[in-house]
């Protein structure tokens, strides 16, 4: 790099841009949060939702699916499920795991009570109704 | 070794390369979970090697990074570092925790961990890296602000570099950030959008910062190019990645409920974020090529310009691959992310850690360099698992290409298993090139231990 071009320039625009952008970041978040109540569906956050997704977190779900597309890639994604399943399906499948079926993907029993997967088949549905842009591009996930 | 405090650095090192050992086989068993479903199944779910995979690698590269920081602080600040014993002490804590952490995922039901470590007091567990319990997250917080402490205890009673600066930012940052991981709102979107605020805006910002400062250090040392034009190039390229990798965030709020204008914002602004990958590269390359001395370390050397390279690949073109939003619309959450966060784990931060082992050991250990019969076990074990790397992404990226095609953009579009089934034949090649890597990382600890004609004291 030329000369003229100096450490304490550099150094400097490092300070600005930094500051700048981090404030624009800010200034953008804060405007998502502000517009979130419209597609986040929280109007359905009800304490079964809240209790759905604790199980959903205690159990580590996330360790095996996605949701919304994030988390791992070894097993089906969630965030659609109850539309693409519906909630009877959803509470008889983990009701049945493991399914034993040799060399296939298992899933763990987790012995939970009944209320507890009507939290969770809430905590399912609660996710399907946010508005994600259409996505996942189809049912399958 | 100029400074006798640097010396705490080897513990760290040493515990690095242990626990990513462990990570690799926990790698290497959920590579055959992936195609042998059941196997160690119900001991080991799936679930659970992944939790001991990954945090395993967060927490060898945070040992990694303390290491590389107590090394060259003193060094850069020209004094002894503040205080030995509380790094040392630190040192045993974070082990500790971190080996109590790993028994606790294996060795109890995770709901049952969660209850015994005081989730239902502050509920931060269950997500995706952010696994560990309660304590277990307190502890980091509490180790991290002893080892901020002791650094810039140093930095502010010695010489105050750029590379100091810049290595403390990136490590306050680092801190800083992982607080966003106490807050999990019930509302998934917001759950989602912080969650990031520690995800990304660590990889893609603050760890960066770290990333510049290491090689920075090392290639100073190796080049013996003026101080001032190498810190130059520095904040030129953590300004590029700040300016890119802040709103570059936005990557990842396409499709989780938060505004639509982000597909915007991210796909611009994350489509920038390769460019200070490349400056890296450039930067490593030009360093060396203009070097004024001939440092007897040659594979510290070749460390430092695989790391600009392969971050490059892995962060910048694999990054940039499915960074745009109509493309992620497909790609989003499949075996393509999985391909590229492992060529920019191993490109960026498990490289950049290693690079500064191979150069600060040697010393450590009292010689300027290894044997040339250690350097060369020691290259050999750098190509071995570099291109295992570059072949498990390629295989992962396949897959990724056919998954997305037969379960998303296909007209009669298979369920997700069916096409994991169809698939199956590059988890295969996935699983053994891992095998591969895993003999790569055997001889490099190998090289350790190789004697010979060691290079004169440093
Ligand atoms: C150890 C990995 C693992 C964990 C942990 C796990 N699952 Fe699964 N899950 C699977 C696998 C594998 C399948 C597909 C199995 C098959 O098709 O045979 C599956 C399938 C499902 C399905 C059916 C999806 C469909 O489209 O048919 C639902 C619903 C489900 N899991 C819910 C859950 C919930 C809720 C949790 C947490 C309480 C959970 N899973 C935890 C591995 C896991
Ligand atoms: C060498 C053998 C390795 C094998 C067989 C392996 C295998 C795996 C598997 C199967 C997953 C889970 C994917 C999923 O969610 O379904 C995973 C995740 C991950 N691994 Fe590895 N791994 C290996 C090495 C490494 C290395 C060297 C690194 C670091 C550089 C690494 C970093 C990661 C990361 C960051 C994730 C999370 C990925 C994501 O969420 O997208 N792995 N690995
Ligand atoms: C060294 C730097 C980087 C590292 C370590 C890294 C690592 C990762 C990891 C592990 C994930 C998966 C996260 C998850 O599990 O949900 C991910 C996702 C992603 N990364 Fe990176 N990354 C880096 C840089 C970049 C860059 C520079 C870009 C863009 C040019 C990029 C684009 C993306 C995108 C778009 C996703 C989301 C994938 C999806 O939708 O599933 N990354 N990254
Ligand atoms: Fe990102």
């Amino acid at each position: 790099m030329s000369g003229a071009f100096t450490k304490s320039m550099a150094r400097n625009i490092f300070f600005g841009g930094t500051v700048f952008f981090f404030l624009l970041f800010l200034a953008l978040s804060f405007d998502s949060t502000a517009t979130l109540p419209k597609r986040d569906n929280r109007a359905n956050l009800t304490p079964a939702v809240a209790n759905g997704k604790k199980i959903w977190e205690t159990r580590n779900c996330i360790g095996c699916h996605t949701l919304l597309g994030e988390g791992a890639y070894f097993a089906p994604e969630l965030g659609n499920v109850y539309p693409r399943r519906g909630g009877d399906f959803i509470k008889a499948w983990i009701k049945g795991q493991p399914s034993g079926a040799p060399g296939r993907r298992q899933m763990p029993q987790f012995n939970l009570t009944e209320q507890q997967l009507d939290d969770l088949v809430a905590f399912l549905k609660y996710t399907s109704e946010i508005n994600t842009a259409n996505w996942p591009p189809n049912i399958e996930g | 070794m100029q400074y006798k405090s640097q010396a705490v650095a080897t513990p760290y090192f040493i515990a690095a390369i242990g626990l990513f050992v462990g990570q690799i086989i926990f790698g290497l068993i959920m590579g055959l979970q992936y195609v042998i479903g059941d196997f160690l199944f119900p001991m080991i779910p799936f679930n659970v090697a992944r939790m001991v995979h990954t945090n395993l690698l967060i927490v060898w590269l945070l040992f990694g990074f303390m290491g590389a920081a107590y090394y060259m602080i003193p060094e850069e600040s020209e004094t002894e570092l503040f205080s030995p014993k509380l790094a040392l002490a630190m040192f045993w804590i974070f082990l500790v925790a971190g080996a109590l952490t790993i028994v606790g995922y294996l060795a109890v039901p995770y709901a049952t961990l969660a209850e015994l470590t005081g989730n239902d007091l502050l509920e931060t567990m269950g997500r995706e890296f952010l696994e560990q319990p309660l304590i277990t997250k307190v502890g980091i917080v509490i180790v991290a602000l002893a080892f901020l402490f002791n650094i810039s205890m140093t930095v502010l009673k010695g010489r105050k570099t750029s590379i100091s600066l810049v290595m403390l930012l990136g490590l306050w940052g680092l801190a800083v950030f992982f607080l966003f991981s106490f807050y999990n709102p019930t509302n998934l979107v917001l759950d989602k959008f912080f969650w990031w605020w520690t995800v990304h805006l660590w990889v893609e910002g603050v760890w960066e910062l770290i990333l510049g400062a290491m090689l920075a250090f090392v290639l100073i040392k190796v080049t013996g190019v003026d101080r001032e034009v190498i810190e130059k190039w520095l904040y030129v390229i953590i300004t590029l990645t700040l300016v890119t990798g802040i709103i570059g965030t936005g990557h990842h709020y396409f499709w989780i409920g938060t505004p639509e204008y982000w597909q915007w914002w991210g796909s611009v602004f994350s489509a920038l974020e390769p460019i200070p990958f490349f400056a890296m590269t450039v930067f490593a390359f030009n360093m060396v090529n203009r070097r004024r001395r001939e440092h007897p370390n040659k594979a510290a050397t070749l460390w430092a310009l695989g790391t600009g390279v392969m971050a490059f690949l892995g962060a910048g073109v694999w990054g940039f691959l499915h960074t745009l939003a109509p493309v992620n619309y497909y790609t989003h959450g499949t075996q393509i992310t999985a391909a590229h966060g492992h060529m920019a784990f191993y490109g960026a931060y498990v490289m950049v850690n290693l690079t500064m082992i191979s150069y600060a050991m040697p010393i450590l250990r009292g010689r300027a360099a290894n044997s040339n019969k250690s350097q060369v076990l020691e290259m050999w074990s750098f190509w071995l698992m570099t291109i295992s790397i570059v072949f498990i992404t390629l295989f992962l990226t396949a897959a990724g290409i056919l998954q997305v095609w037969l379960q998303r953009v296909s007209e009669t579009p298979l369920s997700f298993m069916a096409t994991q089934d169809k698939i199956s034949l590059f988890y295969w090649m996935r699983e053994w090139t891992g095998v591969v890597f895993l003999i790569g990382l055997i001889l490099y600890i190998a090289s350790f231990f190789v004697k010979g004609e060691d290079k004169a004291a440093a």
